[in-house]
């Protein structure tokens, strides 16, 4: 991996690591204060060598909280990512490959919820389930699941016709073994790519549902909370949204390079 | 192209039972939810009858239909006002903001496709995909603030936000319109590119047209056709976009509508917002189905 995304995205893993690290074992990095820690008398504070990205509208250390929300951003990320990935995926094998009135179910659903565009639909569910962490992450998994389940149906649509497949069928193969050992292998490569792309939109869905008040709640910080509370002090205190929104953009930008990348190295077509 | 229109249907169907169920998703007691604590047992069972909160599901979903089908949308339990009402006095200047923020990507988008495409793995398609994927990664409430800093608050050449003067428009449409130029760049690029190895583009070179003819009459025709279609997807996602871009600019819209009724609980409200941009989400796209079909002959005489 020498391509600086690769090296972007270990910086993000590391920092998201600490981060963790940190808010769990409550301590600080020597020399910094800890991520929830007020000092009122450093208001919005410009960086120096006690916070190297200034203080927060709380006087709160800005590089602290950049650190746990890292570790918010990423975390949420993959967990959606890894249940959405699964889920979507069975639902799409069992219809692609069964077809019938559970593939016209699947169809009819994942229209419905592909009809409403961008993150409506992740807001709507996160404003009735109310804030809160537990509750972004059910919202975001409600709505990410349905392109892992349109993608592996249409393969295994046609992955199903494949002799190596009608091979194993008359053999006798088990469904489930035909599905896992002989469909999914070929499905590995685009929905490692589409993944990728998924963790980068997911890092962004949990920042706008944050940015919103729907996410991550005080005193724990969020990368989109974060920035939220930086536009109301953008003209006093432009480091703080500065230092927050470059850190998400290397992220984000870093991830779709990487999915790039993959998707031009396993050779995937991908309909966008 | 009748069967186009009725595939809409189940879809349509779909959305508005999703959007009804959506309150019904609310942990406990929505009306508990709604009014807080401090409410009376008269005040709850009246909310729930209001509502309709009392009745089975099924019943209170027909109710929902005709009350739809009307034109009525209920009302604010926060305001009790009509939310139809509301929705009419908002959705123009979400329209307007969409609408500036798509000729905004239009007018950036395709002429620096082009321009890369034409150029392809020389230094104006470098600086384009470069541009495209900087753009790309960075998200409303990221691009909306930083603009705001440079244009506003820096050079103090607009407005900060608010719906004041006719400047006030120009950054919220530069925050939506951006990240839609970064796709239509990538879309225009990859499309003409493929265009431009058909035989009749070497056939229309090989009679002596001049390149600009080739380009323009020729190549570009073909390759604007899937162009159309990501717009017309797009344009749809513009009006979630504005959810958050109208919040950041304090914009009345219908985005902002959705924003201050979730912050109230203002489950009506919420729950009619989000139906009105998915249905104008639905309706868009089935107009480009529609649009696409009639500019390209291939389905135009298939049909």
């Amino acid at each position: 991996m020498k391509h600086w995304s690769g090296y972007v995205l270990l910086f993000w893993l590391l920092a998201a690591l600490l981060g963790l690290l940190l808010s769990v074992s409550g301590l600080a990095l020597p020399g910094f204060a800890q991520a929830d820690q007020i000092d009122l008398s450093r208001l919005l504070a410009l960086p120096d060598s006690s916070a190297w990205l200034g203080r927060d509208d709380l006087g709160r250390d800005i590089l602290s909280r950049l650190l746990e929300g890292a570790s918010v951003a990423l975390s949420v990320a993959l967990v959606v990512t890894s249940i959405t990935l699964l889920f979507g995926t069975l639902l799409g094998l069992l219809a692609g490959y069964y077809g019938g009135w559970l593939d016209r179910l699947l169809m009819q659903v994942t229209d419905v919820f592909l009809a409403f565009p961008g993150i409506l639909l992740a807001i709507a569910f996160a404003a009735v389930l109310g804030p809160g962490l537990l509750n972004l992450v059910m919202a975001l998994c409600l709505t990410s699941w349905v392109g892992y389940a349109r993608l592996t149906r249409v393969q295994a649509l046609s992955l199903r016709q494949r002799q190596h497949v009608q091979a194993a069928e008359s053999l006798g193969a088990s469904v489930p073994r035909i599905l896992l050992r002989h469909i999914l292998p070929l499905l590995a490569a685009p929905l490692l790519v589409e993944a990728t792309y998924g963790i980068a939109g997911l890092v962004i869905a949990e920042a706008s549902l944050s940015f919103l008040g729907l996410g991550i709640q005080a005193p724990h910080a969020s990368w989109g909370s974060m920035l939220r509370d930086g536009v109301r002090y953008l003209l006093v205190a432009p480091h703080y949204v500065l230092a927050v929104g470059f850190s998400l953009m290397s992220l984000v930008l870093a991830v779709n390079v990487l999915g790039d990348r993959l998707r031009d190295a396993l050779d995937v077509r991908r309909s966008d | 192209m009748l069967k186009r229109l009725l595939g809409v249907l189940p879809v349509v169907f779909g959305v508005l039972l999703l959007t009804f169920l959506l309150v019904h998703l609310v942990p406990g007691d929505p009306v508990e939810v709604m009014l807080g604590e401090s409410a009376t047992q008269a005040d709850r069972a009246g909310l729930r009858a209001a509502l309709g909160l009392d009745q089975p599901l099924p019943v209170q979903f027909g109710h929902y239909l005709l009350h739809l089908a009307q034109g009525d949308f209920g009302r604010s339990i926060h305001s009790g006002a009509d939310i139809a009402g509301l929705l009419a006095e908002r959705l123009p200047a979400t329209l307007r903001l969409a609408l500036l923020a798509l000729a905004i990507a239009v007018l950036i988008g395709l002429p620096l496709g082009i321009l890369a495409a034409l150029h392809a793995r020389r230094w104006p398609d470098q600086l384009a995909t470069i541009a495209s994927l900087t753009l790309s990664a960075m998200p409303h409430f990221w691009l909306g603030p930083l603009l705001m800093l440079l244009f506003a608050l820096w050079l103090g050449w607009l407005p900060v936000s608010g719906m004041e003067g006719r400047w006030a428009i120009v950054l919220p449409a530069l925050t939506l319109g951006f990240g839609l130029a970064a796709i239509l760049t990538r879309m225009t690029r990859a499309s003409l590119l493929e265009v431009l190895h058909e035989d009749y583009v070497r056939t229309a070179r090989a009679k002596g047209l001049p390149e600009r003819q080739v380009i323009l009459g020729h190549a570009l025709r073909a390759a604007l056709l899937p162009v159309v279609t990501v717009l017309g997807l797009q344009l749809g996602s513009l009006l979630a976009g504005a959810v958050i871009t109208e919040t950041i600019f304090s914009w009345d819209g219908i985005g902002r509508l959705l924003v201050e009724s979730i912050e109230k609980r203002d489950y009506p409200v919420t729950q009619a917002c989000v139906l009105v941009i998915a249905l104008s989400y639905v309706l868009v796209n089935l107009l480009t189905d529609l649009v696409y079909a009639r500019l390209d002959p291939r389905i135009r005489f298939a049909s």
